[in-house]
């Protein structure tokens, strides 16, 4: 009896254990004086809501495949190549919704040839999607010749405005495109067979393969769900830009794996919660933002970042140690 | 007691250990003289791995004190425990396939000349212990990786040796030995004691036990219930001690009957198959399948099961050939495989009890594409039950288990999949007494019904004991299959070491 209430308090934590990060992040900013007024605000919450979109999309992706116990290098390239894509084909003339349609498809097939890839050539990810991060961003800058794609502006750029314009919605539509993907991909982990077979290929791939799990099928889907909300960030990117930008979100590839590490994945696969990795982005975001506020430089930020992630990480171990 | 008068080498006095609400050590005394060899028995989670832990200095007790020659011993870590003189050799082996048997050997010990490795000297340290052992055909450059389970196990015990060690602890080390490579090692066991080495050997093989053991000590729910003189005990008085009850069965028989054929293999031969075999299996037909390891047993459940890719032949499974298979289609088809590697490749340890039940076959828990938990967990509490599987919950993960319950959940993935042919390899491996006896009858009963059983085995007692016709295996081949009744262990002995078996 006590064993089952202490397991729930367990499980009780492991959900709240990066909420009470975030808490406590959103907590510091507000007690200090010079800009709590500013911080609190509705205004401010929604922006850095805004200023999540895109990472929390890559970090959707980004969930399955580090519970797969796999690491996807190329996402900041693949947006940065859909953003350009979808440009493009705007800028060629193309219905917004096919622009936005093929930015997404490409950044689905970018997916793919990871998948495909790391399954055939039975070669780690790290080196697929870090090769692959190369291909991406040439292959962004070679279309967009170098330089910025200028695109008309159309509904699509209104996605991440602030104040949108149903003024209903309330918030960015990209964040309710957030919330909406968030909830279908939590269902999809934990109450689908797929999701299940996620988590067996990170937890032990013999394993799956023993128990009739196609493993490689299972991985290609992954690395292409992956792809494809890479696609969608990218979309979101364009619509934030209004221009295709080749030179974009570098490095944001790191950003996505910390909020999925710092909301509870493990790189050894078997672990991870998309609410976790969605609460990982957001703390990212507010410590930018409060940091922002105060006028601490960018390199602060850096620093403060670098230190959560190993707490984080660090107090994940010591619950797990603990449990075992 | 014994009647060695000689003081003992070590003693542990009155040790106990909690951990959380279990006490897995409860007041527990063990000695051990100079040069004899002490058999640790009891099931899984008797306390023997605390006992060897706490031994070694990587866990400290609550409460007991231990002496070494007499002298307080209280190791703060292993490094500490080594430098005693303790050396512990575990069943999973702690070697860096990477690396070579001399740096494997010298690891965290190198022998320096003005701060450079000093390779020469070091290999011809590696060279002596290795011919201490009788083992000077492995080189000291070769990678460990690369060497067989046995001869790793050799590099092991060198390791242990090379320390000087005045007690070495062995936890199953021959568990994954052959029969040939186990002889070996009780040769070495006798050289350590005419050293005057101590040896604590901990095993399942309790035939083994009373061949290389003087003394032992029964552990039981974390006390000591017994010990005594190998030549003065039965190994019905050691197994009583270690079950507390009287132990009836060790082979409990299920009646069942034979039927059709159920799967052919005609002239199957995967890429890792020496050469191509033909056998077949009957509905309610427990068929054991013997030999030493690396004979080809494993990787002919393998080719069969579609895990290692079929070169040429193939499978006839109810009236139907096949050819080439993927381990989904096999499974489809009724097959389901227990992996000898029940850690690495049977279960997928970070998830819970319900999850590795179900995972190969989740459709019947599926609502309009969504599973439904509450089912499962109710389907895994129904196995759990069934199979007197000792796990808190459905939700509990499953490298929480001891190695019996382990091995229970594996095979109850089988049954849940409703497999009609199952090919077990090694489903007793390094698992107790009382979870043996009961995954025979298990296998008896999936017999009576009209299931097909292949039953992969390196302990001979127990295919004679539990199969209807054994297959003998000898360097990647087929020799011999006879009824169960027509081999004894000679005969069967014979077969797989020379490949050929006298006719009964």
């Amino acid at each position: 009896m006590s064993g089952q209430r202490k397991g729930n308090l367990q499980k009780a934590l492991n959900v709240f254990g990066p909420f009470i990060g975030l808490i406590f992040v959103i907590a510091i900013f507000a007690l200090i004086p010079e800009i709590q007024d500013r911080f609190l605000r509705v205004g401010n919450f929604k922006s850095v809501a805004t200023q999540s979109v895109i990472v929390a999309l890559g970090a959707l992706g980004m969930t399955l495949v580090v519970i797969s116990g796999g690491i996807d290098l190329s996402a900041a390239s693949n947006i940065a190549l859909a953003s350009v894509i979808s440009a493009y084909a705007i800028n060629a003339g193309a219905p917004p919704v096919a622009g936005v349609a093929l930015g997404i498809l490409v950044g689905g097939m970018v997916g793919f040839f990871n998948g495909s890839l790391i399954t055939k050539l039975r070669l780690v990810p790290f080196i697929i999607t870090m090769s692959m991060m190369g291909i991406a961003r040439g292959a962004a800058k070679w279309i967009a010749g170098n330089q910025k794609i200028d695109a008309p502006m159309t509904w699509v750029n209104e996605m991440m405005a602030k104040s949108p314009r149903p003024s209903w919605l309330l918030m960015a539509p990209g964040i309710w495109i957030v919330i909406a993907f968030a909830v279908v991909m939590a269902v999809v982990l934990r109450r689908t067979v797929f999701g299940r077979h996620v988590f067996a290929v990170g937890s032990n791939e013999s394993a799956a393969r023993l128990c009739g799990i196609r493993t490689d099928r299972a991985k290609i889907l992954i690395y292409t769900i992956s792809g494809l909300f890479c696609g969608l960030a990218g979309v979101m990117e364009f619509s934030r830009l209004t221009v295709g930008d080749p030179t974009v979100a570098v490095g944001l590839e790191l950003d996505i794996i910390a909020a999925v590490v710092i909301g509870g994945g493990s790189l050894n696969g078997g672990e991870g919660s998309i609410l976790g990795s969605m609460i990982g982005v957001l703390i990212m975001s507010f410590l930018r933002n409060g940091c922002t506020m105060m006028g601490w430089p960018n390199y602060i930020q850096e620093i403060i970042i670098g230190v959560i992630i190993i707490v984080a990480v660090s107090l994940d171990h010591l619950r797990h140690h603990k449990e075992a | 007691m014994t009647d060695n008068s000689a003081a003992p080498v070590l003693r542990m006095a009155q040790v106990s250990k909690t951990y959380g609400a279990t006490r897995a050590l409860d007041d527990v005394t063990l000695e051990v003289r100079r040069g004899e060899v002490h058999a640790l028995l009891g099931e899984n989670g008797a306390g023997k791995s605390t006992m060897m832990k706490i031994l070694s200095g990587a866990v400290a007790p609550d409460s007991g004190r231990m002496f070494l020659e007499g002298r307080p011993y209280a190791p703060v870590n292993p490094l500490d425990g080594l430098r005693r003189g303790i050396s512990m050799i575990y069943q999973e082996l702690n070697l860096a396939p990477h690396l070579t048997v001399e740096e494997n050997i010298m690891l965290g010990r190198e022998l320096q000349a003005l701060g450079w490795l000093d390779r020469r000297a070091m290999k011809a340290r590696v060279r002596e212990v290795l011919a201490s052992v009788h083992h000077s055909e492995i080189s000291p450059e070769a990678l460990v990786g690369k060497l067989s389970v046995g001869a790793k196990q050799i590099v092991e015990i060198a390791r242990a040796l090379l320390n000087k060690s005045r007690i070495v602890v062995m936890d199953e080390p021959t568990s994954s030995l052959s029969d040939e490579d186990s002889a070996r090692l009780f040769e070495i066991i006798r050289g350590l004691k005419a050293q005057d080495v101590s040896v604590v050997y901990i095993s399942h093989f309790l035939e083994e036990v009373q061949k290389v053991a003087d003394t032992y000590t029964v552990l039981r729910d974390g006390r000591n219930v017994g010990s005594g003189t190998m030549d003065g005990s039965s190994l019905e008085d050691i197994i009583q001690l270690m079950v507390g009850q009287k132990f009836t069965e060790m082979f409990p028989r299920v009646p069942h009957e034979k039927g059709a054929v159920a799967v052919s293999l005609k002239e199957l031969k995967g890429v890792r198959m020496a050469s191509a075999v033909s056998l077949s299996v009957a509905k309610g037909e427990i068929l054991g399948i013997a030999g030493l390891v690396g004979s080809g047993r494993t990787e002919m459940l393998r080719t069969m099961f579609g895990l290692d890719a079929l070169e040429s032949g193939g499978l006839v499974v109810s009236g139907a050939a096949t050819a080439k298979a993927a381990p989904w289609t096999r499974i489809k088809q009724g097959f389901g495989l227990l992996s000898e590697d029940r850690q690495g490749e049977g279960l997928a340890l970070p998830m819970s009890v319900a999850d590795n039940v179900t995972l190969s076959a989740n459709a019947p828990y599926l609502r309009h594409g969504l599973l439904s938990l509450a089912r499962q967990q109710k389907a895994a509490a129904d196995w759990i039950a069934r199979l007197n599987i000792k796990a808190r919950s459905p939700l509990q993960k499953v490298q929480g288990l001891s190695g019996g319950n382990q091995q229970k959940v594996a095979l109850a993935r089988l049954l849940h999949q409703k497999a009609e042919v199952l090919l077990l390899d090694e489903p007793t491996r390094g698992i107790d007494v009382v979870s043996k006896a009961q995954i025979y009858e298990w296998m008896g009963e999936l017999a009576r019904q009209g299931k097909a059983v292949l039953f992969v085995s390196s302990y001979l007692p127990e295919l004679i004991g539990v199969c209807d016709r054994i297959a003998v295996f000898y360097r990647g081949g087929l020799v011999d299959v006879r009824d169960a009744a027509r081999w004894d262990a000679q005969s069967l002995m014979a077969a797989a070491t020379v490949g050929r078996a006298p006719g009964v």
